[in-house]
């Protein structure tokens, strides 16, 4: 073992340069220096919801799984299955420690019979690399970062008519292709993480610029605007989407996250985690991931305490919270001793001090309404 | 950054605009900057006393949360309901319209002057989480 070393510089995507002409106030995330909003957060969130928004996500780790056994090696090394997932589809997936506890959450495509691209979250991409090597000792298959790639999403109802690409519109949820635009090779995938519909796009490192332009230019009609983490933040937790860091970590297993169903226990053989996560999988999660809406005005934040309003004692745990800029109210996310779990439940989170009501909700606080 | 002249400034990034009588309490364009969009105001009631550095209030933004200190202990003689009403004026004048409540000023505080809290800022930037 050695200790990774320190980065006191942090990373920059291809499109800095990009950002810092837009005026963007920048953020240290996992490492990166990217883009927490151009101008208004809440207007960068509200052009996401009523027409489209334009993210750097450069920092997502692309990690490409090639060989005859990609998928067998996959289908081990991760809680999914893949050799069975068909060419130019997509997967959500997780890479669980073998005591079944959440290492990071993934989006698996399938681009050729023998090529996977595995996209995960930045701070964790270092580890999904070594996990995955680890994991593919003995099978036909080799996981690679792709460090001079770029990923840029269109996320909005005008997302399909800004591309204004025919094999775009043709790919249905969690679907991609590979396909041409503005004249450059490009992945384009139908995921996001805004709970709009939208796009994502896969491209080179030197082609991010001109494609960036493109789509500012194709999107300007439409009212596209760049979007920084900001408001990817709010807009995924409006739509109840887990972060890793905050919603998962290796202390939950994907059971108390309300993400089993990813844990594909029936069809697939051993792999790493399955004896831990069958035994989970088997009795009542001891505490739950739910949502929390407050009709005050005082958001609940990561780390706040969950009451019982009855005699206050602790129940759980605040792991993200916002004013939510969509339905006005503060909205958060939490685990909750599963016994007050349950939908309308009365809590109350402490903020500062002060007891705030709230009230157990299904954890997702928005549903759009063209919803495929 | 605008950080007018004829104001006082606090280490927590308020500003006050006068030392003795009544005097106008804000917070500053480089905080209201570093917390983003501002969607709710707690103000202190009207005629609470605070003692210098007391927790008074707080400004939330989709992103951030910041508690109010007082910059100078008194009693509080006004708050500015247009800014409870519509938060968004912190972003947008911060040291006008979006001035927080007004203070009868007990004891002379010590504060920052402009050229002072310049240099502080530009020595201290604060994070985007933990204003």
């Amino acid at each position: 073992m050695h200790r990774a070393s320190p980065r006191p510089v942090p990373s920059r995507t291809p499109l800095y340069d990009v950002h810092q002409a837009l005026g963007a106030r920048f953020t240290d995330f996992a490492g990166w220096s990217m883009p927490l909003r151009y101008t208004s957060e809440t207007a960068e969130h509200h052009a996401v919801r009523a027409s489209a928004g334009l993210f750097d996500l450069s920092h997502m780790g692309q990690i490409s799984v090639t060989g005859p056994e990609a998928g067998r090696a996959l289908d081990y090394a991760l809680v999914g299955s893949f050799a069975s997932l068909a060419v130019g589809s997509a997967r959500y997936t997780m890479l669980c420690h073998g005591n079944g506890g959440v290492l990071d959450d993934l989006v698996v495509y399938r681009l050729e019979p023998r090529l996977f691209l595995v996209v995960a979250n930045a701070a964790n991409a270092a580890v999904v690399l070594s996990e995955l090597r680890d994991r593919f000792d003995g099978f036909g298959a080799y996981a690679d970062l792709a460090d001079d790639r770029a990923l840029i999403a269109v996320q909005g109802p005008a997302a399909d008519r800004i591309l204004a690409c025919p094999q775009a519109s043709a790919l249905r949820y969690y679907q991609a292709a590979a396909v041409r635009w503005a004249d450059r090779p490009v992945v384009i995938a139908r995921t996001g993480y805004t709970g709009e519909d939208g796009f994502e796009l896969f491209c080179r490192g030197e082609d991010a610029a001109e494609l960036w332009s493109a789509l500012i230019r194709a999107g300007e009609p439409h009212g596209l605007r760049p979007a920084g983490l900001a408001c990817r933040d709010t807009l995924r937790l409006e739509a109840g989407m887990p972060l890793h860091g905050n919603e998962l970590h290796v202390g939950v297993s994907p059971y108390e996250a309300n993400l089993g169903r990813v844990v594909d226990l029936a069809n697939k053989g051993d792999f790493v985690g399955r004896r831990a996560l069958a035994a989970l999988a088997a009795e009542p999660p001891q505490s739950t991931l739910v949502g929390l809406t407050s009709a005050g005005r005082r958001a609940a934040r990561a780390g706040h305490p969950i009451l019982d309003p009855a005699d206050g004692h602790t129940i759980g745990r605040i792991t993200s919270g916002a004013p939510s800029p969509t339905l006005g109210h503060p909205i958060a996310l939490g685990y909750v001793l599963s016994a007050y779990a349950e939908t309308g439940r009365g809590v109350a989170v402490s903020i500062r001090g002060t007891d705030e009501p709230f009230v157990v909700t299904a954890p997702r606080f928005y549903r759009r309404k063209d919803i495929r | 950054m605008s950080v007018p002249t004829h104001l006082h400034y606090s280490s927590e990034h308020e500003w006050v605009d006068g030392l003795s009588g009544v005097a106008k309490v804000g917070i500053t364009d480089f905080a209201a900057e570093a917390l983003g969009d501002i969607v709710f105001v707690q103000l202190p009631e009207e005629g609470t006393t605070l003692a210098a550095g007391d927790t008074c209030g707080e400004v939330e933004s989709t992103k951030s949360v910041s508690e109010l200190y007082a910059p100078a202990a008194g009693t509080v003689v006004a708050v500015n309901e247009a800014v409870v009403a519509d938060p968004g004026l912190l972003n947008s004048d911060p040291f006008g319209a979006g001035w927080l409540y007004a203070v009868r000023i007990a004891q002379p505080p010590a504060l920052m002057t402009a050229a002072a809290y310049e240099g502080y800022i530009g020595g201290a930037p604060v994070s985007e989480y933990a204003l």
